[in-house]
């Protein structure tokens, strides 16, 4: 039941099926454990980078497809949603209308993209969806009076998610049981959704062709397949699936504007996301995400602490100073790559094979 | 006769250099036709216009009677034509296994199922199984490719063509790099095709006597022309043939 849920793909290193289980257990729990709202946001915004980088490992690590236009469909799913529920009102309908558009532009962009570019060299590739994806993102803050500019667009959600909802009077547990806590585990049962059905392509007889094309194009075509179309439907599925990330983190911010989901910083950040995680191994992405995403909102408080414990040393008490937390943070990452080339699933799965 | 392959005037021009020139040759069923000459006489060229990896400049290409001139590789695959890369071409990170998992699939036309796992498709592991039980590496079925000596990545190589079960086998220089005992498992292999009766052979080979003892008739290449066509013993014994390249071949 459980391998067939996992399509047949399981963690293959126990570590490695250990640290996936604390991360679903955390994410699980985290409103009862972890109270207040800045955990759950750091939650909620793990649920959606595990999917967002899911569907561009999907691209990079399967495919073997450089893209930098990955953001531009998260974006376009985040608007797609702001921009619906802006016009018509917090409904369902609306959202659903919204997600439905933003999926049909992205099919029709990621399939020019793939059709007119995909015949290209890697690197050509790469800067084509550059210059899209920064074409895009100039677009949506210019176009104000539609995406709210670099404002952005705030907009209310249907009732049941709304935080002034609630179905019961006495908290649960000492949590209130309001529509937040119904918005977080309708977005971690979408993740997990999303996730797995994302794990069944990559091991289907597809997902398998995609690999072959990533290890040798050329051997791939003489055996029969064409490979256009392959990494077209690829960058189609890699785009719906960012979409949909775009609209679950829409919904739950109730906000969306460039910064939040079109910027260039998210598209190296996921970048990064990938690599630390494993290129290619799917729960390297649920790695990446979660380890990246806690860092970068709680390096700061870790410093802050042990800045007060180094107050009496010069030099030390200002490299833990909590202003140069980014430092640390790129650091941590130059060491995580350099560490783990193929990622630290990658290496879980090496350790494990040796082993047996 | 009836001619499975076929090749009118087939030409290919690299800016000012011509590698492939003029060659018309038609190949029948059950034959093995074994292509030599010289290193750069454009054997390889002429290969990979035949499989679709290059588009010929002029001249036509027939697959039973059929023009696939402007078919695209992947096409004239599905249609039949298997080919065997001189330079090993395989999958580096994927197993053994898989490398011939994938043309099982291919064949079966399974590529755009996205919704089965690929495990569930018992009968195509078990093709592949076979495939590698024919080239003698069914004890290295889950080992990277790239982690294979030299002579166990031709066999795949071999095995990845088989697996293909195409109508037109094209063999380029399969033995070689190969060690001694090794090159017999090939032939064998080859053999066996040819014992099929039914199947097109084509062979590009440097070896004379494996040459000699397979092929029903030699072609030679030279500067990308064909200049002899005909019996294996009257190819070899011709005197354009023995000044162009066999020379030294039969000197030894």
């Amino acid at each position: 039941m459980f391998r067939r849920l996992l399509s047949g793909d399981l963690p293959r290193s126990r570590v490695l099926a250990c640290v996936l289980a604390v991360i679903c257990l955390g994410l699980l729990f985290t409103p009862f454990v972890f109270p207040g709202a800045r955990a759950l946001n750091v939650a909620a915004k793990i649920c959606t980078f595990v999917v967002l980088v899911s569907s561009f490992d999907l691209l990079l690590g399967y495919t073997g497809i450089i893209s930098f236009a990955h953001t531009m469909f998260f974006g376009i799913g985040a608007y797609g949603v702001a921009i619906a529920i802006t016009r018509m009102g917090p409904t369902w309908p609306a959202v659903a209308a919204g997600v439905g558009a933003a999926l049909a532009v992205s099919l029709v962009l990621s399939l020019v993209i793939g059709l007119f570019s995909l015949r290209v060299k890697a690197l050509y590739y790469a800067m084509i969806t550059l210059a899209v994806a920064t074409a895009f993102q100039t677009l949506a803050s210019q176009l104000s009076d539609f995406t709210g500019g670099e404002d952005g667009l705030s907009f209310k959600v249907p009732e049941l998610l709304s935080p002034g909802f609630s179905f019961s009077e006495r908290p649960f547990l000492g949590v209130s049981l309001n529509g937040r806590l119904i918005s977080y585990y309708l977005l971690a049962a979408a993740t997990v959704a999303l996730f797995l059905v994302m794990l069944r392509i990559v091991n289907s007889p597809f997902g398998r062709v995609l690999q072959a094309i990533r290890e040798n194009a050329f051997r791939a075509e003489a055996l029969g397949y064409r490979i256009v179309v392959y990494r077209t439907c690829s960058n189609v599925l890699s785009a719906a699936f960012a979409t949909l990330a775009g609209a679950l983190l829409a919904l739950w911010l109730r906000y969306n504007g460039p910064d939040t989901s079109l910027s260039f910083e998210i598209m190296i950040n996921i970048l990064l996301m990938v690599v630390i995680g494993g290129m290619g191994t799917l729960y390297g992405a649920v790695l990446g995400a979660t380890l990246f995403i806690v860092t970068e909102n709680y390096l700061q408080d870790v410093m802050k602490l042990a800045s007060h414990g180094f107050a009496g040393v010069p030099l030390l008490r200002d490299l833990v100073n909590p202003d140069r937390w980014l430092l640390w943070l790129g650091l941590l990452f130059i060491l995580s790559v350099y560490r783990f080339p193929f990622g630290i699933v990658g290496k879980l799965r090496a350790k494990a094979r040796r082993a047996t | 006769m009836n001619l499975s392959l076929e090749t009118r005037a087939l030409t290919i021009r690299f800016g000012g250099h011509v590698a492939v020139d003029n060659v018309s040759c038609g190949f029948a069923a059950g034959t093995l036709t074994a292509i030599v000459g010289p290193n750069g006489a454009g054997k390889t060229t002429y290969f990979n216009l035949i499989s679709g990896q290059l588009r010929a400049t002029s001249g036509r290409v027939f697959l039973h009677g059929e023009d696939i001139s402007a078919f695209s590789a992947p096409k004239r695959s599905h249609l039949g034509i298997g080919r065997a890369f001189q330079l090993t071409n395989l999958f580096p990170n994927l197993t053994v296994l898989e490398n011939v998992r994938l043309a099982v699939q291919s064949r079966a036309g399974l590529g755009f199922n996205l919704w089965s796992v690929w495990s569930s498709h018992k009968e195509l592991i078990g093709r592949a199984e076979e495939v590698l039980e024919t080239v003698a590496l069914s004890a290295k079925c889950d080992v990277a490719a790239y982690a294979l000596p030299h002579g166990d990545q031709r066999k795949l190589e071999v095995g990845i063509l088989m697996a293909l079960e195409p109508d037109i086998f094209m063999f380029d220089e399969p033995t070689a790099g190969m060690s001694v005992d090794e090159v017999p498992v090939i032939l064998d292999l080859i053999r066996s095709l040819k014992a099929r009766r039914n199947k097109t052979i084509l062979l590009v080979e440097h070896k004379m006597d494996v040459v000699r003892e397979l092929s029903d008739r030699i072609v030679v290449l030279h500067n990308g022309a064909l200049v002899a066509d005909g019996e294996p013993a009257a190819v070899i014994a011709s005197p354009v043939v023995q000044e162009a390249y066999l020379g030294v071949e039969v000197a030894r």
